[in-house]
């Protein structure tokens, strides 16, 4: 009896999971993959990011497709554990045969997946902001490098006095490295060593008492105090919460976060953190028409008026799109010819302008400085005047600061050394 | 690629203007009290303009203007409530309520109703904007009615007073009657004699006696910077003995206020961890869908203020009986349909309901979407209390640590003092016997397991003040109820209690030292060696039960 519930149970998982994965074959169709983690702790950023390739594949299949085909996304679900983002990378190249990939979440996820899209020479999107500090032929990054997010927030907040840092982040990979990179460029500003706290705390961190009490008193000090805050995912709710409470208010120490947007802030009363400043490349309140047209389209394609947009949802509508005009352009969706066709190509961006992709398959973007609003949306109180390139390598850290990346032929690779003439990576 | 625009530097201009304004206006304020009304029309049309400069000098003027009606004009432009008509550029104090705005006219106090959002604009102010309308408000307080009131306004005026103040400072002492207030003005006469280079050696002493014992950091920094630069060697002892008078009572404060944070953390964690104590403890089921029950507690209290949107305290209030029996319910029917045919087999108990947990987070994914929900902190849960100039308690945590508290006992008198107590306990000691004593011993399981459901039912409402609500909040408590009920011994109440609070406290006084992630590797470390000296927990079982 209870073998048999066992089985039963087991045809279940199986049947659910074949048609998640909507293997429906047909040969006229240009496949897209897209590989978000929809169940795990990560499927709260990554599940918005899979329904916006869904509605973008959708309107460009109103718009009568890609080179008279018509466009399919191929979903999988790496149920965000790393190892099976490989994996699921390699199902969707080697199975089914996708043309690209738009994915990721994660640096880890990234790290995990980079092997594969290399060895099997496929194309990688990856939409949201990371540490840098990576250039790879097969990977296009449509979020900002830390110079296209990090340092102008640190600039703007030097414009306004403040002397004291701290730099608070979750412990791992992005806040690690985009940390080094600030400290030495507060460092090269003449900051002294005793002005920068830097501490960091464990995924998804929930008890804050003593780190923003810590915080208060560091910022008592008699100098202009701001918090640059690498804090990810879960752990930024309590972390604001106990902000408010602690009366830790933006005009006494503002804090600037680079991974909290629109959509973390819709799980939060935000009135205790108007004022608290958020750097990105995307606002949702930006006012442009481009960006009222996305907007519509999202809510028409999610059914939910309330539904917000933020910067990865952004950074894919501008991969897509790249894409999309790099295979018109090469006439073919072949990896090799796609790669070579989409440097250069500029599409506009939701914060109303152009975006294009540079040598170091990195893009340009303007970087917006907003301050939390009462309704959850950010208020644009500094911007960029023009476009900013992403630096792939930091000129602010010792191993990097030589290395430039640049896939066109002849050069044709991603970490030349410019002092030394050589790149590293090929031995 | 360094940002150096236009528009950087006019705000870096604008930045500088307002701190100028900032450091000149209370001298400027001693000198202009002329006739009410100056400046108070010109200001309020200067609000309406889009440049944030521009507002600023409005700020200023209205509360040089010495009119009556500032204050609260300024009071409503911070909350973000002031707002103009586009039609006729009046301005106005609007609320959101329903689709639109509840409106009301600034001057005339004529109430307009309900106002289309369109019709509106609203004054934005940025943070530059926000401290000046600060120091603009401590300002006007410091002729309040309300004691308390002028006190927090002279305390938040301390970092900014400048010796040509003086004059002001004394005066507004001398028709000050209450003794805490007089502390605090006394506080700033003796900074504005400290910051002013021209002061003599026998007011400076004087000033830096004031001073001593007294714990806003301002005086502190002040302090030290008379220690580096003061010329006259018996001051200098002086200013060194008040800050070393003051360093010590920050110590001794600081040493409170971590064992505060410890109690917290370890309430959450005795909360979070009491259910377990009693499926895990009293009837030996490992119940890895524990962490889920907490979830739909909290996810209770997200449906109740999403039905009561107009009453979130009542709302929060009543989530607590029914997460109580909503979580109750679930795990009941977790127990009758799944754990019951596992008894004794622990190892397949722990897969089940392993797998239990996976089913229920997908399900709240499902219905609730995968993103956060959030749930509204009632007022007399949001702030702190502030004890003195450097300590205050966040209210919620004081709340949830009193709610901790009160949870326990009433479990413990249930468990002690009622008959379906005796029966649980009667079971847990020995089952055979029970059963040949007439203990219908199944029904007692289950309802066993229904009590220790609805307790994490019940966790889950206070963690949906502190933490996030979403499918992921079981997953992050698990793992830290367990290694509360095991420190504690499994099967004692008491063993929870003590063991989750002292789990707290350690974990607190480790974090200023390790960092938070090395305190938590510490703390496991800790516990890993202490169950190898004593497998049975702080308060082992004694006698046959433990036997069994």
């Amino acid at each position: 009896m209870k073998l048999r519930q066992r089985h039963f149970v087991a045809l279940l998982v199986l049947l659910a999971g074949s048609i998640a994965s909507g293997s429906a074959l047909a040969a006229d169709t240009i496949k897209v993959g897209v590989l978000h983690s929809l169940s795990g702790t990560m499927a709260i950023s990554e599940t918005t990011l899979k329904d916006t390739m869904l509605m973008l594949v959708e309107e460009q299949n109103k718009k009568g497709g890609l080179l008279g085909k018509k466009l399919e996304a191929v979903v999988v679900d790496p149920a965000s554990n790393w190892p099976l983002f490989a994996e699921k990378a390699r199902e969707l190249i080697e199975k089914q045969k996708v043309t690209a990939v738009f994915g990721c979440w994660t640096s880890v996820s990234r790290k995990s997946v980079l092997p594969v899209f290399e060895e099997l020479n496929s194309l990688l999107f990856y939409p949201v902001q990371y540490e840098g500090e990576e250039s790879s032929k097969n990977v296009f990054y449509t979020g900002a490098a830390p110079n296209q997010q990090a340092i102008p927030a640190v600039d703007y907040l030097m414009g306004l006095g403040v002397k004291r840092w701290v730099l608070a982040g979750t412990d791992y990979v992005y806040p690690r490295t985009t940390n080094k990179i600030l400290e030495a460029y507060l460092k090269s500003k003449g900051v002294a060593a005793g002005d920068i706290m830097i501490n960091y705390t464990p995924f998804g961190h929930s008890d804050w008492q003593s780190i923003v009490s810590e915080i208060k008193k560091f910022g008592a000090a008699g100098k202009k105090t701001a918090v640059v805050s690498t804090i990810n995912g879960d752990a930024n709710v309590p972390f604001y919460k106990e902000l408010g409470n602690q009366g830790v208010t933006a005009d006494v120490i503002p804090v600037v976060a680079f991974s909290v947007g629109e959509e973390e802030l819709s799980g939060i009363d935000t009135k205790p953190l108007v004022g608290h400043l958020a750097a990105w490349n995307y606002f949702m309140s930006v006012d442009n028409e481009t960006n009222e047209t996305f907007i519509e389209t999202w809510h028409k394609f999610i059914k939910n008026e309330k539904r917000v947009t933020n910067d990865p949802m952004e950074a894919h509508y501008i991969g897509f799109n790249m894409w999309v005009k790099a295979v018109e352009k090469a006439g073919t969706t072949d990896a090799t010819a796609v790669q070579e066709a989409i440097i250069g190509i500029a599409v506009p961006n939701l914060s109303g302008g152009y975006s294009a992709m540079m040598p170091n398959h990195h893009i340009t973007k303007p970087v917006l400085i907003g301050e939390i609003q009462a309704d959850g949306q950010f208020q644009t109180v500094w911007q960029t005047k023009g476009l900013v390139v992403g630096d792939e390598w930091s000129d602010y850290l010792d191993g990097s600061k030589d290395l430039i990346s640049d896939w066109r032929a002849p050069l044709a690779c991603g970490n030349f050394n410019v002092k030394t003439g050589k790149c590293s990576a090929k031995k | 690629m360094p940002m150096r625009s236009d528009s950087y530097r006019r705000h870096l201009l604008l930045a500088t203007i307002a701190a100028v304004l900032l450091v000149l206006s209370p001298y400027a304020a001693g000198l202009a009290r002329s006739a009410p009304g100056t400046g108070f029309e010109e200001g309020m049309t200067l609000l309406l303009e889009e440049d944030f400069g521009r507002k600023a000098a409005g700020v200023d003027m209205l509360a040089e203007s010495s009119d009556p009606r500032a204050e609260s004009i300024l009071e409503t432009m911070l909350a973000g409530e002031l707002f103009y008509l586009k039609e006729n550029r009046t301005l106005v104090q609007a609320r959101p309520e329903g689709d639109g705005f509840a409106a009301r006219a600034i001057l005339g106090d004529a109430d307009l109703g309900t106002v289309a959002k369109r019709k509106l604009k609203k004054i934005a102010i940025n943070n530059s904007l926000r401290g000046q309308l600060e120091s603009a408000l401590a300002r006007l307080r410091l002729s309040n009615a309300d004691a308390g009131v002028r006190a927090e306004a002279v305390n938040k005026m301390l970092a900014t007073v400048t010796p040509e103040s003086r004059a002001q400072w004394a005066g507004y002492l001398q028709s000050e009657t209450d003794p805490a207030v007089q502390a605090a003005l006394r506080a700033a006469l003796a900074l504005t004699v400290l910051r002013d280079g021209s002061a003599g050696p026998a007011e400076r002493r004087a000033a830096v006696a004031q001073l001593a014992g007294h714990l806003h950091p301002t005086v502190r920094n002040e302090l030290a910077r008379l220690l580096a630069g003061e010329p006259e060697a018996p001051i200098r002892k002086a200013a060194q003995r008040a800050l070393e008078g003051i360093d010590a009572r920050l110590a001794w404060l600081d040493f409170f206020e971590t064992f505060f944070f410890g109690l917290s953390l370890g309430s959450v964690l005795v909360l979070a961890a009491i259910g377990l104590a009693i499926t895990f403890g009293v009837i030996g089921v490992i119940n890895m869908a524990h962490g889920e029950l907490i979830m739909l507690g909290a996810y209770t209290a997200f449906v109740l203020q999403q039905l009561l949107p107009d009453a979130i305290g009542t709302a929060l209030v009543l989530s607590i009986p029914t997460a109580f029996v909503v979580a109750g319910l679930v795990g009941m029917a977790i127990e009758r349909t799944i754990i019951r045919f596992l008894y004794g087999r622990p190892l397949e108990t722990l897969l089940a309901t392993f797998g239990v947990s996976l089913i229920l987070q997908q399900a709240v994914r499902s219905i609730f979407s995968p993103l956060n929900r959030s749930v509204a902190t009632p007022a007399w849960m949001s702030g702190a209390i502030q004890l003195n100039a450097v300590l205050s308690l966040t209210t919620n945590r004081v709340v949830i640590l009193l709610f901790s508290l009160l949870v326990f006992a009433g479990l413990a008198l249930l468990l002690k003092k009622s008959s379906i107590g005796l029966q649980v306990r009667a079971v847990a000691q020995n089952r055979a016997m029970a059963r040949a004593m007439g203990v219908r011993a199944a029904r007692v399981d289950a309802l066993t397991f229904g009590l220790g459901s609805g307790i994490a039912g019940i966790a889950g409402v206070a963690l949906s003040q502190l933490t996030n609500v979403g499918p992921n909040l079981g997953q992050a408590y698990i793992v830290d109820s367990f290694m509360v009920v095991v420190f504690g011994g499994v099967g004692n109440l008491w063993g929870t209690l003590l063991g989750g609070l002292t789990l707290g406290v350690t974990n607190k006084f480790l974090e200023p030292w390790t960092g938070a992630v090395m305190a938590k590797i510490l703390v496991l470390v800790f516990i890993v060696l202490f169950i190898q000296k004593r497998p049975q927990g702080l308060f082992p079982q004694k006698g046959r039960a433990a036997a069994g």
